[in-house]
């Protein structure tokens, strides 16, 4: 293939139906699903930030698990978890550090790159971790993705409703008894779930792409909640989806095409949306009086 | 119920870490009263509401609400924060935040019952908010908010209902608004009000007494009491005047 030549694969269907593009379609869509159920929480709590915090604290978990000869996904696991917890302790208040944060990030992606060159890992290890390897995924690491979906998926059910109001009602939901602080953690350790299979797919650096971008696009359309998760998961999928198979035909990088169409959707809705979103501020007249609104 | 006082303090005193905020707070509040909460910044009025809240323990003395201890979750009473615009309001439609005040503690996802929804839609429209409903809450504007945010305290039926500065940064029509909504309320649902205000004249038509945090201390007194120079001039830590108008109306300005 010449350098900076696009070729299209005219037998991508059958590549399609390869054993390892088969794992690449079930992996993808088990963290789609995980990716866009979090992803509205992200986005409700304001903890964009964070999200990306962990992955970047995730880099030298999977590369120290090279290095000690471990599991990439447990590498991923310890690390995230343990800084979900770091997060989560810190309170509320964590994502305004910025700068606190932003070193941390620094730190952690040196020693992730520390550790790979003294595992003598290669590139394409420390290239899998930052830019993700979704044809690479095996069937064991399938079953861990299943796992942790169903976990996730169940967890964000079963506190849906009191994660909701604390999230976006903090003051009132402590009021009225809930723990506000503990759903905070919690929210944090299912985060650093999604995050370790995440990176996996669509790898450190893009994974706004996947976790926050789609969840970002479905509350431009809808604010109602449980309609919101719904298609914040419906979008990844799509982004996922659509995404690797155009990586099949052009045999180009999914990471790459994952979060192109993942953009693409966000832009198209902030066009879409735009009229509606324009907020007034306060002090303004009674918006009723202005006859029929959008519903 | 009748006789059980809505709020009663006998020798409170409330800290912060090592400050203590307010002393010797031996008060009762009747059911039905709508009192304001007034007081220079930092003299303790948030912590008030807070302390009936149950978010906070006294330090010395006892608060009892309805006749019981202080416990946060407690639905007979609905709250209402301080700067309430500032939610995440482009996340989140009217009705589902209301709705959040009467189901917003329970496990699930859960679809609201009919009687929920009958719930949520009474609320909404004894604050007036049927027309906006479905909009984001960031598509209203700030007196609909307040609007709103008195809808999600009251939905769950309390008896006692707490607002913490609620007519910041309203204009005059809008503050005049809200409080006679409050005043509204009170009659119909049977309610307790305490309002923390820095103004006392947009509330002095429907007020009956005052809570005061001065010098330290706290004191609770009938409003006609309160609406007095000498004190005015000494909470406020600038002279003032009480002005009674040819039509009876009564304000306070600062001389």
């Amino acid at each position: 293939m010449a350098p900076l030549s696009v070729t299209f694969q005219p037998n991508w269907l059958e590549v399609l139906m390869s054993p390892f593009m088969r794992n690449a379609l079930i992996g993808g869509t088990l963290v789609a699903i995980a990716a866009g159920v979090i992803g509205y929480f992200v986005i409700v709590r304001g903890t964009a930030f964070a999200a990306h915090a962990l992955a970047h604290i995730g880099f030298p978990g999977a590369t120290l698990a090279v290095l000690l000869g471990a599991s990439v996904t447990g590498g991923l696991l310890v690390f995230t978890v343990a800084g979900a917890l770091t997060i989560g302790a810190l309170g509320k208040r964590a994502d305004d550090r910025e700068i606190a944060t932003g070193t941390v990030l620094a730190f952690a992606t040196g020693l992730g790159v520390l550790f790979a060159s003294l595992a003598t890992a290669g590139s394409t290890t420390v290239t899998n971790v930052l830019f993700g390897s979704l044809l690479a995924i095996t069937s064991q690491q399938l079953v861990v993705f299943g796992v942790l979906t169903a976990l996730i998926v169940l967890a964000v059910v079963a506190v849906f409703r009191p994660l909701l109001f604390a999230s976006i009602d903090p003051l009132v939901a402590e009021a009225k008894g809930l723990r506000v602080r503990l759903l905070g953690t919690v929210f944090m350790v299912l985060l650093a779930l999604v995050i370790t299979m995440s990176v996996q797919v669509v790898g450190t650096l893009l994974l706004f792409g996947l976790v926050v971008t789609p969840a970002a696009t479905a509350l431009r359309i809808t604010a109602r909640p449980v309609l919101a998760v719904a298609m914040g998961s419906l979008l990844s999928l799509v982004a996922v989806w659509v995404g690797l198979v155009l990586a099949v035909m052009f045999n180009l990088p999914p990471s790459f095409f994952v979060v192109t169409v993942s953009t693409g959707m966000w832009l198209a809705a902030l066009g879409a949306t735009r009229v509606r979103h324009g907020r007034p501020r306060r002090a303004d007249p009674p918006r009723a009086s202005r006859g029929a609104d959008l519903p | 119920m009748g006789s059980v006082n809505a709020i009663e303090l006998d020798g409170v005193s409330v800290a912060r870490g090592d400050r203590v905020v307010w002393s010797d707070g031996t008060f009762a509040v009747e059911p039905g009263s709508f009192v304001a909460v007034i007081g220079p910044n930092g003299s303790g009025k948030t912590t008030l509401l807070q302390l009936v809240l149950g978010l906070l323990p006294t330090r010395t003395g006892e608060v009892r609400v309805l006749g019981s201890v202080p416990a946060r979750g407690n639905a007979q009473i609905g709250y209402v924060p301080q700067s309430y615009g500032t939610v995440n309001g482009d996340l989140v439609r009217t009705r589902d935040l209301v709705r959040m005040g009467l189901d917003g503690g329970r496990w699930g996802m859960g679809r609201p019952s009919a009687e929920d929804r009958r719930r949520v839609d009474a609320a909404l429209e004894a604050v007036g908010a049927q027309s906006f409903a479905n909009r984001r809450v960031s598509q209203l504007s700030g007196g609909q908010q307040q609007r709103v945010a008195i809808a999600q305290a009251i939905v769950g039926s309390p008896r006692i209902l707490l607002l913490d500065e609620p007519l910041a940064n309203l204009d005059i029509k809008t503050q005049r608004e809200i409080v006679d909504l409050l005043g509204v309320l009170r009659e119909r649902l049977d309610l307790t009000i305490l309002v923390v205000v820095h103004d006392l004249n947009p509330l002095l038509p429907q007020l009956t007494g005052a809570i005061y945090l001065l010098d330290g201390h706290a004191h609770y007194a009938h409003i006609d009491d309160v609406v007095d120079e000498e004190l005015l001039t000494h909470l406020y830590g600038t002279q003032m005047r009480v002005v009674r108008t040819p039509h009876g109306d009564l304000y306070t300005r600062s001389a």
